[in-house]
């Protein structure tokens, strides 16, 4: 038998926009109300891990997720909650850890913090920055940030934001640095970056064949020995939905993934999702967790193992769906494929 | 006679080597699918070598981590992969009298404005008949290389996970569009190899099809799909 507590499995959501069963939208505020549900009711279900991932868009209404997190903190007392992810090119990295930090008080050391690009584009222009920068931006923020979780003053100095001099940033945390990680979405420099600065692999995956990854866990320990550090720990994100069965789960699912991915194809000119691509998806060499309770385990802890990762964050739903059937892949997520993900990787020998 | 000459100047029937500018997204996956169909391959990123010497070993094994004037230097075939606005900082000088690949899009809904680029665009954002392509825009910057625009189309998550061996029934078509025929047959060749029917679609101002906002940006068809969603694009615009 193989130790399974190094597995955490997470939900992450982006605030999909929540439709009534007739299929009409539901407000922002109450899809955000919904989303605090969903993070109390993942507790209950099992889930060690609950997600927000900052969007800026009448589908994912979701920019201020550390508000909805402190929601959830004040009824939770288990599950560790983060961002999924923060988009830090445009925002303030002592900001961010200002919220985090307080996220963390108000949670009693529960808060996590996965940096990235996401594939929002949206808060670039609306905090006039020029996603031309994107890459400066990034690795200039994420180094201040790595400087600001060490605790004690900060001094720095670079081109995105006003230089810092023996800064002492509040609140200070009581159990040392938030865990941090980097969201990382098939960039193989953005890997040994995360290294070099100490935070963990968040490989983003959602399109092809997940077990491609698996060179880029290689390539992160690798990378950490060169830079001198100890193990630090790789997660996999990909989306998906659990139901009863494979077919409800993809009944469920794919029209709202299609509707969005249309929007979406609109927006940013590829061409639009097909039914047979998204059926190779949710198959059993896809990106997408699309099926029953047994289908969703198997599927993760294949990957699991072929990414070697200790941390399967799935990000469930889509815009679109209703509450029930978010609350219903909840519960199905936490009380029968985390135990089945934990029994087969248990039961059977890891190949890493 | 030109097509001729230059023809001989490329690698007929050898496998020429690639230098290919980027290690980030899809330069890697050219990579890979490069050297799994015999062509030695030199990968470069912005700066030092040893910087990607990691990546190389573990991501790109058989690739040689170069410098990107070496690498240039010594490549039959350059392949452009990497963000657009990079590509601003790269020196014509090191390309001249090469046959370069085109990897790259002006894709401002997922890379921000160029205005450079921006006539290569409609105001909305979608591509506009008569405009001139990125592509183009690419080969004026080039003026000593001879420009072919491929690669470009097809998502780097997918380049890979489709790639077939000639004659396969689920094997895809891959766009290729270049002013001067002997280098499009060249890349023609090389998109073979690595596991897609060539799609030619025409000179750099046709590649248009293969932009963003074009019926085959990102998506994979097979080459009758492919060739069906070209001519009814191309009835809808006359």
């Amino acid at each position: 038998m193989t130790d399974t507590s190094v597995y955490t499995f997470g939900l992450d959501t982006f605030g999909d926009r929540n439709a009534a069963a007739s299929g009409t939208p539901l407000s922002h505020a109450q899809t955000i109300r919904n989303v605090v549900e969903e993070g109390v009711f993942a507790e209950q279900a099992g889930v060690d891990f609950f997600g927000i991932g900052e969007h800026h868009t009448d589908y994912f209404p979701m920019p201020a997720g550390d508000v909805a997190l402190a929601a959830i903190a004040a009824r939770t007392s288990r599950i560790r909650l983060g961002s999924a992810v923060t988009v830090l090119s445009s925002d303030d990295p002592v900001r961010v850890f200002q919220r985090y930090s307080t996220l963390n008080a108000i949670s009693s050391g529960r808060a996590e913090v996965i940096l990235g690009r996401g594939s929002s584009i949206e808060s670039f222009p609306l905090f006039g920055y020029d996603l031309a920068d994107y890459e400066k931006l990034f690795d200039e923020k994420a180094t201040l940030f790595a400087e600001l979780l060490k605790g004690g003053p900060v001094t720095w100095e670079g081109k995105t934001r006003p230089a810092l001099l023996n800064q002492d940033v509040v609140p200070h945390t009581e159990s040392g640095p938030i865990p941090t990680w980097i969201g990382v979405g098939g960039n193989p420099e953005s890997v040994i970056r995360a290294a070099r600065l100490g935070f963990g692999l968040a490989l983003a995956i959602i399109g092809g064949n997940p077990a491609r990854f698996a060179p880029y866990s290689e390539l992160f320990r690798r990378a950490l020995e060169k830079f001198g550090r100890g193990p630090l720990p790789v997660l996999m994100h990909a989306p998906g939905h659990v139901a009863a069965t494979d077919e409800q789960a993809k009944a469920e699912f794919w029209p709202r993934y299609r509707d969005i991915f249309t929007l979406v194809a609109a927006e940013r000119g590829f061409a639009n999702p097909t039914v047979d691509r998204f059926d190779w998806e949710s198959g059993p060499d896809g990106a997408l967790f699309v099926g029953s309770p047994e289908t969703v385990a198997r599927k993760i802890a294949t990957n699991l193992r072929a990414l070697g990762a200790t941390r399967f964050d799935l990000k469930y739903g889509m815009p679109g769906m209703t509450h029930d059937s978010l609350l219903t892949g909840i519960e199905l997520y936490g009380r029968e494929v985390i135990p089945r993900v934990r029994e087969l990787l248990a039961t059977q020998t890891v190949a890493v | 006679m030109e097509t001729r000459q230059r023809q001989d100047r490329y690698p007929d029937s050898k496998r020429g080597r690639l230098g290919i500018l980027g290690a980030g997204h899809i330069g890697p996956v050219v990579a890979r699918l490069a050297l799994g169909a015999g062509y030695p391959v030199d990968i470069a990123a912005s700066g030092d070598p040893e910087d990607i010497a990691l990546i190389t070993e573990l991501i790109v094994p058989g690739a040689r981590p170069r410098w990107a004037s070496d690498a240039a230097a010594d490549a039959d075939i350059v392949i452009l992969a990497i963000p657009l606005h990079r590509f601003l900082d790269v020196d014509p000088g090191l390309l001249s009298g090469k046959l370069v690949v085109d990897a790259m899009n002006y894709w401002p809904a997922s890379d921000g404005r160029l205005p450079l680029f921006e006539d290569s665009l409609s105001e909305d954002g979608a591509f506009e008949d008569g405009a001139g392509t990125s592509s183009e825009i690419v080969a004026r910057r080039l003026a000593g290389s001879t420009v072919v625009k491929a690669l470009n189309h097809i998502g780097y998550h997918e380049l890979e996970d489709q790639a077939r061996p000639a004659g396969a029934q689920d094997r895809k078509a891959a766009g290729v569009a270049g002013d001067d025929p002997g280098a499009v047959e060249v890349i023609a060749r090389l998109v073979d190899q690595i596991g897609y029917d060539p799609a030619r679609v025409g000179g750099l101002a046709a590649g248009r099809i293969l932009q963003p906002g074009g019926p085959v940006f990102g998506v994979t068809l097979n080459l009758p799909e492919f060739e069906r969603v070209v001519q009814e694009h191309t009835r809808s615009l006359t």
